[in-house]
């Protein structure tokens, strides 16, 4: 009777587990409720840049720039979806900065040279803690940063050519 | 108006499956005659008001009608013709209604082929699978309306997912859809076996072809996929072990342990309780399948078919099904009466096939769940690459390589091994001596290499060897049953062969290409001519022109495009190949580098990739030839 049971076990141990995940990702469902941190300045960053690592990076090294903050992760498959709009927008001369989340660097950069690196900096930030202070959930994301250090807009899951054209350029074009 | 009749058609659908997944259970629980004649008309005309609701989603898109809210979101006036149909299925709610369409036709399938089976079996039958498609109807009018209205209406659709406009995605879905939901025929016959208590020999020879025919239809599936995700998304690889794609893998693996086992049951009477128990799992995991690419909880390549709200209900859904099946097995699974066998037989081989199958599968199943796990117990984002899954998957495949000649050479019951390994061990031999001469010769990875031709040639040989023998003493006399597994054991071969050489010997190559300019990958020689401006019926592309020679002679010329759609203004690479038996040469587009015409290009050599596809064409078609066998042929009631 026991070993007939043990099937029933193991999917009930499974059905707990997606039912977390389903809770989980309904808290996820974020893109249409708006960062707090819309309108205030971006938290501080101190981390190392991926092909620098003795260098470290904070935000004050870019104040005086609007820029768009992308964050991926090699393993993070629809990542490479959005990584052609991601080239394309860093073309056409708006600076992208890479934001590696919870990556190790050897595949981080084993990544970017299959796929191509379109980002002006990468920051590295290995165990994703301080992608708390950023209410970073995942990649990939993506936040555009005023030149006076304020957070503008944020988005969550693969960007598209829509929301380049529509959202993230006319806010960087506005930006002073 | 049109559109509220197809709304209406599906609740009147929903009735009937109500109706089919209730009265004919309680007619065979009664012995009431009449209720159980009531199984075959609920079927059909279930099927009939699926049909026409489908049918009238598939008239709006042609219609442009863009005041229903899936056709806006999913087509565009300028989307082409052929697209339009395939539209319908290119989003959440559609695809589901496909789903429940599909399931509609296999079960009215199962009504109009089941003459044979006795009347309380075919009800019970025909009642679990309108139990389905009640979840699924439901699942559907519920919280995914396909006819839902757009009021005003849009003046233009958004377009359908330029990924899903390429003719091999028409396909894709729904024969992926009927391999999935085929397993729910085995599925329905395990659970009328288990209500019933008793394992009739005679049901599961009845459900054998159809195990075999979705299971046919579930491989056509993943390769036609396996192949778009090759051409479309330029990325060079075949198969990414990404989650949507494990979880149309994970049903295949043990699907095609189902078919081993059904037949030693039908056989022999072994394995009854494991085959049933196999038949809940597969179905299983073809829900889980479709509860991982709908709920969102997993992102993935797929992210497109995703919908976290409506991950509850169809978890709910999932609870109920195989919840329920699973304590009806734990109540009701039959004791083993099979004949006893020893350790040195068939049967002996096809639980080891089944073990190694199983694990394969479970492997899947954790590495695919296992970053939900971490991130549910705080472990942070995990990812679980391709490494892992390759590197166990060869481990786990490498035992079946090895014994899958043993199989059909042994006997049941009581075989000597040494006898049969006497027969193999030439073939054996020669399969190693190859090995190693290609060890010594290969290019690149020279283990890859000899693994290729080492798998490849053993499995084609012990193949052949079993040929030679049925040749030798039964007169070549060969059922179909036998010709499906030669077919199919000698297109796992070609699989195998393929896989690793392309594993091995694939060069790729990313240059900064200047017009005119020349590269050499092995023999081959690609001559970049520059890039122009097209227009498309929907978009405009840059096309590049790549010259491409093998020693000096010319062999063609690629044109790899970037797409801008005019529609939702998103870009797409279109890659461009020349494939033959022995290679692909495949050309993709990057970035424009300067103003001189200057290209990025990526350029790869795939040697034998196509023998990945043609090979699991070979097992399905193997699978496919099983069906045919005179065995199956229907006999009258007793």
């Amino acid at each position: 009777m026991m070993s007939r049971l043990l099937p029933l076990l193991a999917f009930i141990a499974l059905a707990v587990l997606l039912f977390v995940g389903v809770r989980m990702n309904s808290g996820k469902d974020t893109s249409a409720i708006p960062s707090p941190l819309i309108g205030k300045q971006a938290p501080a960053l101190n981390l190392p840049e991926l092909n620098m690592p003795q260098q470290s990076i904070g935000l004050q090294d870019l104040k005086g720039r609007a820029f768009v903050l992308n964050i991926w992760g090699s393993w993070c498959v629809s990542c490479r979806i959005e990584h052609p709009i991601i080239t394309e927008m860093a073309k056409s001369g708006v600076i992208v900065v890479g934001y590696n989340y919870k990556d190790s660097a050897e595949d981080a950069r084993a990544w970017l040279n299959q796929f191509g690196n379109p980002y002006a900096l990468i920051i590295q930030d290995e165990d994703g803690k301080a992608a708390l202070d950023w209410g970073i959930y995942g990649a990939p994301e993506t936040f555009v940063i005023d030149a006076q250090g304020i957070v503008r807009f944020k988005h969550v899951g693969p960007i598209t050519s829509e929301i380049v054209q529509n959202k993230i350029l006319p806010l960087l074009k506005d930006a002073p | 108006m049109l559109p509220e009749i197809g709304q209406v058609s599906l609740l009147l659908a929903l009735v009937l499956s109500l109706l089919l997944s209730a009265l004919p259970l309680w007619g065979a629980h009664t012995q009431n005659a009449a209720l159980m004649k009531t199984a075959k008309p609920l079927a059909y005309s279930l099927l009939i008001a699926v049909t026409i609701s489908y049918a009238l989603l598939t008239w709006a898109f042609l219609q442009h009608d863009f005041t229903v809210a899936y056709v806006a979101k999913n087509s565009n006036s300028l989307l082409p013709v052929l697209y339009q149909f395939s539209a319908v299925w290119g989003a959440h709610e559609g695809s589901l209604l496909l789903w429940v369409l599909i399931l509609c036709t296999w079960t009215s399938a199962v009504a109009l082929f089941s003459k044979a089976l006795p009347n309380e079996v075919i009800s019970r039958v025909l009642s679990v699978m309108g139990m389905v498609a009640l979840g699924f109807l439901a699942f559907t009018i519920f919280t995914s309306n396909p006819f839902e209205r757009l009021l005003p209406g849009a003046m233009e659709g958004r377009d359908l997912n330029p990924l899903l406009q390429d003719p091999g995605l028409i396909f894709h879905p729904p024969l992926l859809y009927f391999g999935y939901v085929g397993f729910s025929v085995a599925f329905a016959f395990a659970i009328a076996a288990l209500i019933d208590g008793r394992v009739d020999t005679q049901w599961i020879r009845w459900a054998r072809p159809w195990t075999n025919l979705a299971w046919a239809f579930l491989t056509v599936g993943i390769a036609l996929g396996s192949f778009w995700a090759y051409y479309e998304l330029g990325w060079g690889g075949w198969w990414f072990w990404d989650p949507v794609e494990n979880a149309s893998f994970m049903p295949w693996l043990l699907g095609a342990a189902l078919i081993h086992t059904q037949a030693v049951t039908e056989k022999r009477g072994s394995f009854s309780s494991w085959t049933l128990l196999l038949a809940i799992a597969t179905f299983s995991l073809s829900l889980l399948g479709t509860f991982l690419v709908r709920s969102g909880v997993l992102t993935s390549v797929h992210a497109f078919a995703s919908d976290p709200e409506r991950g509850m209900f169809i978890l709910a859904f999932l609870i109920i099904v195989v919840g329920g099946s699973l304590l009806l097995f734990a109540l009701r699974a039959p004791k083993e009466n099979g004949k006893p066998f020893h350790w040195q037989s068939r049967e002996s081989l096809l639980l080891l096939n089944n073990l190694f199958l199983c694990a394969a599968c479970a492997m899947v199943l954790i590495g695919t769940l296992y970053p939900l796990l971490a991130e549910a117990l705080n472990l942070g984002k995990v990812s679980v690459g391709s490494p892992y899954f390759g590197k166990l998957f060869l481990i786990l495949m490498a035992p079946i390589v090895l014994l899958i000649p043993f199989g059909p050479l042994s006997r049941w019951q009581n075989e000597q091994l040494s006898t049969v390994t006497k027969w193999l061990l030439p073939w054996f031999v020669l399969a190693l001596v190859v090995a190693t001469w290609k060890y010594f010769h290969a290019p690149q990875h020279p283990i890859k290499t000899a693994i290729a031709y080492f798998a490849g040639l053993w499995i084609f040989l012990g193949t052949m060897r079993f040929v030679w023998h049925r040749i030798k003493h039964a007169q070549g006399r060969f059922t179909a049953e036998m010709s499906g597994m030669i077919l199919a054991h000698t297109g796992l071969a070609v699989f195998c062969f393929g896989v690793m050489m392309t594993e091995g010997l694939s060069v790729e190559k990313d240059v900064a290409a200047k017009p005119g300019q020349q590269f050499e990958i092995g023999a081959y020689q690609f001559t970049f001519q520059g890039v122009q401006q097209i227009t498309g019926p929907n978009y405009i592309a840059q096309r590049g022109a790549i010259a491409i020679a093998k020693n000096q002679q010319a062999i063609t010329i690629l044109h790899p495009e970037k797409r801008q759609y005019a529609s939702g203004g998103s870009t797409l690479t279109e890659a461009d190949m020349h494939g033959n038996a022995s290679r692909d040469l495949y050309v993709a587009l990057g970035e424009p580098i300067d103003d001189q015409g200057g290209w990025a290009l990526r350029l790869y050599v795939k040697p034998f990739i196509r023998w990945i596809w043609f090979g699991a064409l070979m097992m399905a078609l193997g699978a496919l030839l099983v069906v045919f066998d005179k065995r199956f042929k229907a006999k009258p009631a007793p």
